[in-house]
């Protein structure tokens, strides 16, 4: 894997390398890499030297008991860990080989690197202007209307919402809520989607939905998913990290892991035996 | 009963008498302390609208104070309290607004930005003729600017400036996380998340906040006093260095002369400056409410 990464950016470490037999996804370039990553909230630690690497075209899920750091990474991923007062960070995050802490802003890194969080978090507007906020404060020169109504089809919600453009995005269901949030998302032009937990709050039908749009997403996006629902991750990623206690225990392509887990926790957590 | 129940029944002494017969005593006590509160003010208010409806005419409005009961009237007050309240606002609005915003979205958390807020909230409960001390010395004395309207304005300004911030600060604090945090997430600088998503989200709840301030400033009478705003104007101030007289103060002066016509005048002014401060806290409540059924969840 290390040949064809040039030496500017590094040598992958090697505990990764093992992780991926899987040929299509060694000749790839990570669109993501983080490298010893300590994160404090206070005085606590909440990540403990994380390595990992994240491949484009691909959606990783972050899975672990409450409190094992799963959001603190993701939230690491694109900065949004500064919003939250009092917290210190430690180690290295690239986006295409690039030093998001140190050569990068912040505006950029979050424009890149996109994120739908828990809950529906849809502004006070209507659903037109939730799509085109995002884009317009960043300057988009192209056809408003034509950007609009591109991400909301590839979010899943235009046949739905399409006569209602203009009506307030709080008259939506939960999951319609959801999936305009990830449309939101999408009409900055990220390369990278982060979801916090998207279908926590939803129900089955709408969760459903919403896996399939994040399987639609995955052909242009590189997705990063933290979830609770072991099931759903199966379903949906291709490579899966475990975390426990701010460690990163395993990560795997997701058919290994669920079904060969090297390590006796992470066996013991996709068993439901604890978590 | 079975077995079981008597012996839970065994374990606790009820007292239920005692315990209903406490709880009644309690809110007949609790009771006559809103009597009593009520009383006393529906007396004032009974006293004042007694003494003061009969002067309360046209005539009274729209004359200028007078030696004479029958000839007085509060013109000068009605308008020197106006341009206190517009100038005031002016001065109070975008400082503590402003203030408000750098404090909750910009400055660093740490001791020195509580030590800041400690501060700001004991500000709004210092005496209100301690901002009249002030003002006289920084406004009327040192800046030269006289008794003037101006000194005055600004002198409330200051007395209102930590009321506005503090519930500038709440509105902007009660604008749900998730809203900031998205549009973070989207790429947004700071200005970008304040102006298009906090300011007019927590917008209703600021105005509560400047009206309730504004109202306070309406009413207050000792900085003025301080300062030495004049108690007897016959005209109109014409420009922001002339000297001016307020509501309050009018009343204050009538109230201190040994004439009985002059102090139903000065109920006939509070019932005028009653139905002003009334209206203001009306719309107060009004945007409130509007608001609480607004906002987003």
């Amino acid at each position: 894997m290390a040949d064809h990464v040039s030496p500017a950016e590094g040598v992958p470490t090697t505990a990764y390398s093992e992780l991926h037999r899987d040929r299509e996804a060694q000749r790839m370039r990570p669109k993501m890499e983080v490298r010893n990553l300590y994160f404090w909230y206070g005085d606590k630690l909440a990540l403990k030297d994380i390595s990992l690497q994240i491949l484009p075209n691909e959606v990783t899920a972050f899975i672990g008991p409450s409190g094992c750091g799963k959001s603190t990474l993701l939230r690491c991923l694109n900065r949004m860990n500064e919003l939250i007062p009092n917290t210190r960070l430690e180690g290295t995050v690239l986006l295409d080989g690039r030093d998001i802490y140190r050569a990068m802003d912040p505006v950029v890194v979050r424009r890149r690197v996109g994120m739908v969080f828990q809950k529906p978090n849809p502004f006070p507007k209507s659903i037109y202007q939730n799509v085109a906020w995002g884009a317009r404060i960043n300057g988009y020169r192209g056809d408003m209307d034509e950007l609009v109504e591109r991400c909301l089809r590839l979010a899943a919600l235009w046949d739905e919402v399409k006569d209602r453009l203009h009506d307030n995005a709080y008259g939506l269901s939960g999951g319609q809520q959801q999936r305009l949030c990830i449309a939101r998302a999408l009409a900055v032009e990220p390369e990278v989607l982060l979801m916090d937990e998207p279908a926590s709050a939803l129900d089955p039908i709408a969760t459903a939905k919403l896996e399939e749009t994040i399987l639609e997403l995955k052909k242009s996006y590189t997705i990063v998913i933290v979830t609770h629902n072991m099931h759903q991750a199966s379903r949906i990623s291709d490579t899966t990290a475990f975390f426990y206690m701010g460690e990163l225990i395993e990560m795997n392509r997701t058919d290994e892991l669920f079904t060969r887990p090297r390590e006796k926790r992470t066996e013991d957590y996709i068993t439901g035996r604890f978590g | 009963m079975t077995e079981v129940q008597q012996a839970v029944v065994a374990r606790f002494d009820l007292r239920l008498e005692r315990r209903r017969r406490l709880g009644q005593i309690l809110a007949v006590i609790l009771f006559l302390a809103t009597v009593f509160g009520l009383l006393v003010l529906t007396a004032l208010l009974v006293e004042v609208i007694r003494e003061g409806t009969p002067w309360l005419d046209w005539q009274f409005l729209t004359s200028y104070p007078s030696r004479k009961p029958e000839a007085a009237g509060i013109k000068s007050a009605i308008v020197g309290s106006f341009w206190l309240m517009v100038l005031t606002a002016m001065f109070a609005v975008p400082v503590g607004v402003g203030a408000a915003i750098y404090l909750e979205e910009y400055a660093p958390r740490g001791w020195f930005l509580r030590l800041i807020q400690l501060n700001i909230a004991n500000l709004a409960g210092i005496p209100s003729v301690i901002y009249g001390i002030l003002g006289l010395g920084l406004f009327v004395r040192f800046f030269a600017l006289g008794r003037s309207l101006l000194a005055g304005a600004l002198t409330m300004s200051l007395l209102v400036l930590p009321i506005i911030v503090i519930s500038t600060q709440e509105a902007l604090r009660a604008v749900p996380q998730g809203i900031r945090e998205s549009a973070y997430a989207l790429g947004a600088t700071r200005w970008q998340v304040v102006s298009s998503h906090l300011l007019p989200i927590a917008a209703p709840g600021i105005l509560t906040g400047i009206i309730l301030a504004l109202s306070r400033a309406v009413g207050e009478t000792a900085p003025l006093v301080m300062i030495g705003a004049l108690t007897f104007v016959a005209f109109l101030p014409a420009n922001l260095l002339d000297p001016f007289t307020v509501l309050p103060i009018q009343i204050f002066n009538w109230t201190a002369r040994p004439q009985e016509d002059f102090r139903a005048l000065a109920a006939a002014a509070i019932i005028v400056l009653m139905v002003f401060l009334f209206l203001m806290n009306l719309s107060a409540i009004l945007l409130r409410n509007y608001y609480e059924r607004h906002r987003p969840h």
